[in-house]
């Protein structure tokens, strides 16, 4: 017994003198994560769960942070905010990891935020809504503009080409729903009129009504904002050309990526949408602060998953590298000292933009963030 | 609410008929199966899933369209078939509720599959003869509206000859009448039944082929086709044919024109109060059992 007991002992000393030459042998810091990686938001989820994977391995192989590795533990929550926020439990009760990247949509995040507020460990979202972070909440931040932004930067656009009369139409899912009331919301401050406010389902697979209400507005319509991600954008598009609407058509960052030029075929060709600089990486002049970070997450993106890099993954590249900084600034994985130092994020570039946070402000783009993008001969063309 | 005029009108019903082709369509094969054994087979819309999933995959395999359309007509017929074989018949003598929630258990399975085998996007297919809107009157119909109006037709017609000119469509509709009296005089209606699960196949995958340039596709439009073309077929009389027609057309004209007349956010909601209203005072649906206690 004592002699087992002196081979413990004698054990225990031997890892504890070794354990400081290798990081790999020190507890890994242990990032949670929860995305729609299958289900409806499935093209978010899967890009944003693919740049987790490939930058975890990658800052592993440059040496971790503060010496030690970084450990992911991913799961899906197909879309579901029921199922988010059980994953959300497990990884604070029995994961204990040390701070969250991740919550795909607007819906899953809200439905985790009392988990990790809570647990006062520190969560970076990935979706859209505003709601997010208004009211400012101690633990949460968002890495994506807001639908708000959008819907400012499309009126700016408007303001420009002198067009006031504007017709809306959305679809009456989560991100529809809120771009639609924050775009009726800002536009009497961009002198907008909106002339229309029409909507259809999820699975609706025409809207040539709506669009037919629309073009018929009394006193006319100058242009048409559509709020939605999905295939209602695409079909909305070819509705549009078939009734040969004959005015501007304006599509929101839900549907910056590439299938949706698939999907929309010809029709696509002259909308606008306001988007990341990601998706225009290669047209950015070389003084543009992103140029750099774009296209080299581009390339690292599509070299190693063999598929056309979305803006999507790259909010999840985004609100990795804040946290990791954030960490590396902390020298701690106290949840309390990351918040402090993730709010102290000062002129981070990321895909989606110059981050500034601030206690007032988690998320920390300004409209600049975004670029007006027009559709010519199947590809994004940057505006302005 | 605008002027409802005549340019308008006649853009909603454009819209109405198209969308109301696939209704009625999806419609027509719940009524093939349920006439043939009682069940309401809710994986009726994965066959039209299928028929679109599997038309895009093999055009983009570098199949030549017509081709690829045969090659997915087929899979839904065997689809139909095993689904038959493989779910259907051995529960053979259980009540048609519990048949009823096999065909929901076996659209489950069909979706998930094509997930793992297709994937998760949306697809379009290119349309049969092009994209210039044709103007009539000031409204716009698309080329591929009239391919999936004229589809329609021919295989409502294909289908009624079918049913009154061929011993077999005989056979079908004497078992839809008397299962008991068709096995009394020598009619297989196991066979029957088989046939029933393959034509609602080829049906929908027609119906899934014909939309695909339109309303695109994924692996996931199944379950809503399924809810309204099952509509459809409540609202024309659930087992007469030329109810679920006249049922689909009348959805999609509902859908359509209440979004266009009424409001956009309840378009679905008016239409389904205007069926909740038809059932009330004529319970067996607009055309309802009295057709067929008749043959």
């Amino acid at each position: 017994m004592s002699r087992r007991l002196f081979s413990a002992l004698l054990l225990g000393a031997a890892t504890l003198a070794i354990a400081p030459l290798s990081a790999a042998a020190q507890a890994p810091i242990r990032i949670g994560a929860v995305l729609s990686v299958t289900g409806p938001a499935s093209f978010l989820g899967d890009p944003e769960a693919r740049t987790l994977r490939l930058y975890v391995d990658h800052i592993n192989q440059a040496g971790g942070v503060l010496g030690r590795r970084l450990e992911l533990v991913l799961y899906d929550d197909g879309g579901d905010a029921n199922r988010a926020r059980t994953f959300a439990t497990r990884l604070v009760e029995d994961d204990r990891v040390v701070a969250m990247v991740g919550g795909t949509t607007t819906g899953t995040t809200m439905a985790m935020i009392p988990v990790f507020e809570e647990a006062r460990i520190p969560f970076i979202s990935l979706a859209g809504g505003i709601e997010i972070i208004e009211p400012v909440r101690p633990f949460t931040f968002k890495t994506p503009h807001t639908d708000r932004m959008a819907c400012e930067r499309i009126f700016e656009d408007l303001r420009r080409r002198g067009l006031t009369r504007v017709g809306l139409i959305s679809g009456t899912g989560g991100f529809g729903a809120s771009m639609r009331i924050q775009c009726l919301r800002v536009a009497p401050t961009f002198g907008i009129t909106m002339v229309a406010d029409e909507r259809y389902g999820p699975g609706d697979t025409d809207m040539t009504p709506q669009l037919t209400r629309i073009r018929n507005a009394p006193g006319g319509v100058q242009a048409v904002i559509n709020a939605d991600f999905g295939q209602g954008p695409a079909i909305v598009t070819r509705n549009f050309a078939q009734l040969a609407m004959g005015v501007p058509l304006y599509q929101s960052h839900g549907v910056a990526s590439r299938s949706f030029i698939e999907l929309a075929g010809p029709a696509a060709e002259g909308v606008r949408l306001p988007a990341a600089a990601l998706l225009v990486a290669e047209q950015l002049p070389d003084n543009d602060p992103q140029k750099r970070v774009v296209m080299e997450y581009r390339q690292f993106y599509e070299s190693t998953q063999n598929q056309p890099v979305s803006t999507f993954g790259g909010h999840a590249y985004d609100g990795l590298m804040i946290l990791v900084e954030a960490i590396r600034r902390a020298g701690s994985t106290d949840g309390v000292r990351i918040r402090d130092a993730i709010r102290q994020t000062r002129g981070f570039v990321g895909t989606g933009g110059v981050v500034n946070m601030s206690p007032t402000d988690h998320m920390g783009l300004d409209i600049s963030a975004f670029r007006m993008v027009e559709i010519r001969d199947g590809n994004w063309r940057l505006l302005d | 609410m605008p002027e409802p005029a005549i340019d308008q009108l006649l853009q909603f019903v454009f819209s109405g008929l198209t969308v109301g082709a696939v209704y009625a369509l999806v419609a027509l094969g719940f009524t093939l199966i349920y006439n043939a054994s009682d069940v309401i087979n809710f994986a009726q819309g994965e066959f039209v899933m299928l028929g679109g999933m599997v038309t895009v995959f093999a055009v983009a395999a570098g199949v030549p369209l017509p081709l690829a359309a045969l090659l997915a007509i087929a899979v839904a017929v065997v689809t139909g078939l095993a689904l038959h074989r493989l779910a259907i018949e051995p529960a053979r003598g259980a009540s048609a509720v519990t048949l009823i929630i096999i065909t929901i258990g076996a659209s489950i399975l069909i979706r998930g599959v094509a997930q793992i085998v297709f994937d998760r996007q949306f697809h379009a297919l290119p349309a049969f003869s092009g994209d210039e809107p044709i103007r009539v009157l000031g409204a716009s119909i698309l080329p591929q509206s009239l391919w999936v109006l004229g589809g329609a037709s021919v295989i409502v017609l294909a289908l009624w000859l079918f049913m009154e000119r061929t011993l077999l469509g005989k056979a079908v509709r004497a078992t839809a009448a008397n299962r008991l009296a068709a096995r009394l005089v020598g009619i297989d209606t196991g066979l029957v039944l088989a046939l029933a699960f393959g034509i609602s196949g080829a049906i929908g995958a027609i119906a899934g082929i014909l939309i695909t340039p339109i309303t695109l596709t994924s692996f996931a439009v199944g379950t809503l086709l399924a809810l309204k073309g099952f509509a459809a077929a409540m609202l024309g009389g659930m087992g007469n044919p030329v109810g679920a027609v006249v049922g689909g057309l009348a959805l999609g004209l509902l859908e359509s024109l209440a979004a266009g007349f009424v409001s956009s956010t309840y378009k679905d909601a008016v239409a389904f109060l205007v069926i909740l209203g038809v059932l009330f005072v004529l319970p067996q649906g607009l055309l309802g059992r009295r057709a067929v206690e008749r043959v």
